[in-house]
């Protein structure tokens, strides 16, 4: 399988923005179930998106425009490059060490969110950065601790390694901590804190019009199907060597795990800034941590 | 070749009917419309199965609902907020206040009605206005917006 195949079809473009926009649908109709609403329609987010891209937004200076363009698309493709590296299927090779290539990819969008919350040069923007800063560092803490863990007990630094046989009581309490890592990561109830839209209009993206939205939209779609696909690949020890299979056992868990992120940010409030970094200090770490001390034992492997 | 533009304009037509998002702005009301906007928002109005989301930055939006009798101390933030929504956008006046000043009218301290200063799509009157009147003026603004040129020229474009 070639890696434009996998940057390009799948599990690339081709199926992580669908993916995405179904994954941001299912979010904003499960949580209107839970409030006894009907919610919106499944075509949504991708009406949403052609409606964004569409408008005509207030003239910027080119140089500000060149920013507000390269910082989505480098997300955009960085996040994109980060989901070919997940072996989902039995075929797909992984190249040595490409966990760390994962890690560094994924961290893109957060570090693109974090500039454009200062370059905004809105007080609402610059809040969100700071928070989203904070949060990108305790949340990366016990998320890498975790993986460092997955990747030492299964003696290698390739995914499709660390998938297939990484021992399963590091992996349960590994895959505890990186699925506890999720919610922040995708700025989900009671973690967000940098997106928050009551407080400081979602932050960040507060001075964004039109495509300069609508590219952002994109980017955080394709983070939920990378986000969600890391914990499924990890989490499946086999695979079934049928490549439509694979991807379909894939996508089906992908969505259930939307479900099950989406009933916890229902269910939650908000928390504060100091509140969920010091619970991913603790606890998030802790998890993380048990996971590593259980690795360096033999009854873990 | 006309063709593919048509479908390309009923594409983008389409997409602004079914994602029209809000922007609401209190210019110095009595807060009893606000109730009555905030109420389309809640379960039993369900407004987002018709795809319609409530903005907090005004540069989201699509359509700016503004209620209350335009006062001297809103005045400006009124026109600095209209100019920071992307072309195109549309206006819908809630309550009596924005579109007459009601029983705030010839008060020294309001400078409005609202059409002094920025061109309004749809009146809702009312003092306050139902939820479902608010809807059902939501709902024209919403065809306003469709009916707008796919490749205007900025705040021109408005009809």
């Amino acid at each position: 399988m070639s890696s434009w195949f996998a940057l390009l079809i799948f599990p690339g473009f081709l199926y992580a923005v669908p993916m995405g926009w179904l994954m941001l649908w299912l979010e904003r109709k499960i949580l209107a179930r839970l409030q006894s609403r009907i919610g919106p329609p499944f075509y949504q987010p991708f009406f949403d998106f052609v409606k964004l891209m569409s408008k005509e937004p207030i003239p910027r200076a080119k140089g500000e425009d060149v920013f507000y363009l390269l910082t989505p698309l480098l997300a955009l493709g960085a996040t994109l490059g980060s989901m070919t590296l997940l072996p989902i299927l039995a075929s797909s090779s992984s190249a040595v060490g490409d966990l760390v290539l994962f890690i560094a990819l994924i961290e893109i969008s957060p570090i693109g969110l974090v500039l454009l919350g200062f370059f905004s040069r809105s007080i609402f923007g610059q809040v969100g950065a700071i928070r989203e800063a904070t949060l990108t560092i305790a949340t990366n803490l016990p998320f890498i601790t975790a993986l460092i863990a997955l990747g030492y007990a299964s003696g290698s630094l390739r995914l499709s390694e660390i998938a297939l046989n990484a021992p399963s009581v590091v992996r349960a309490f590994a895959l505890l901590a990186l699925l506890f890592c999720l919610p922040i990561k995708l700025r989900l109830n009671p973690f967000s804190v940098a997106n928050a839209e009551q407080e400081i209009y979602q932050g960040a993206l507060t001075e964004l019009d039109g495509w300069r939205l609508g590219l952002w939209e994109l980017v955080h779609a394709v983070e939920w199907v990378a986000l969600s696909g890391l914990i499924v690949t990890l989490a499946l020890p086999w695979r079934s060597g049928v490549a439509f299979l694979d991807a379909l056992i894939f996508a089906l868990l992908s969505l259930a795990l939307v479900v099950i992120l989406t009933v916890v940010a229902g269910a939650t409030a908000r928390l504060k800034l100091l509140q969920a970094s010091r619970l991913y200090w603790r606890w998030g770490f802790g998890l993380a941590l048990l996971a590593l001390v259980v690795s360096l034992f033999p009854f873990g492997g | 070749m006309d063709a593919k533009i048509s479908l390309f304009i009923r594409l983008v037509q389409s997409a602004r009917g079914r994602s029209p998002w809000l922007f609401h702005l209190n210019c110095g009301g009595c807060n009893g419309c606000d109730i009555e906007f905030l109420a389309c928002l809640t379960p039993r109005y369900d407004v987002e199965q018709l795809g319609i989301r409530l903005e907090g930055s005004p540069r989201h939006a699509d359509i700016l609902c503004v209620s209350g009798p335009v006062t001297r101390n809103t005045q400006a933030a009124l026109q600095t907020i209209y100019a920071q929504m992307p072309a195109p956008k549309v206006v819908v006046a809630i309550g009596s206040c924005p579109a007459s000043g009601n029983v705030f009218a010839d008060s020294p301290s309001v400078a409005g009605p609202l059409e002094k200063f920025i061109p309004i799509d749809v009146y809702v009157p009312g003092c306050p206005p139902r939820p479902d009147a608010i809807l059902e003026g939501i709902a024209a603004a919403v065809q306003r917006l469709k009916a707008r040129p796919v490749k205007g020229k900025g705040d021109e474009s408005h009809v």
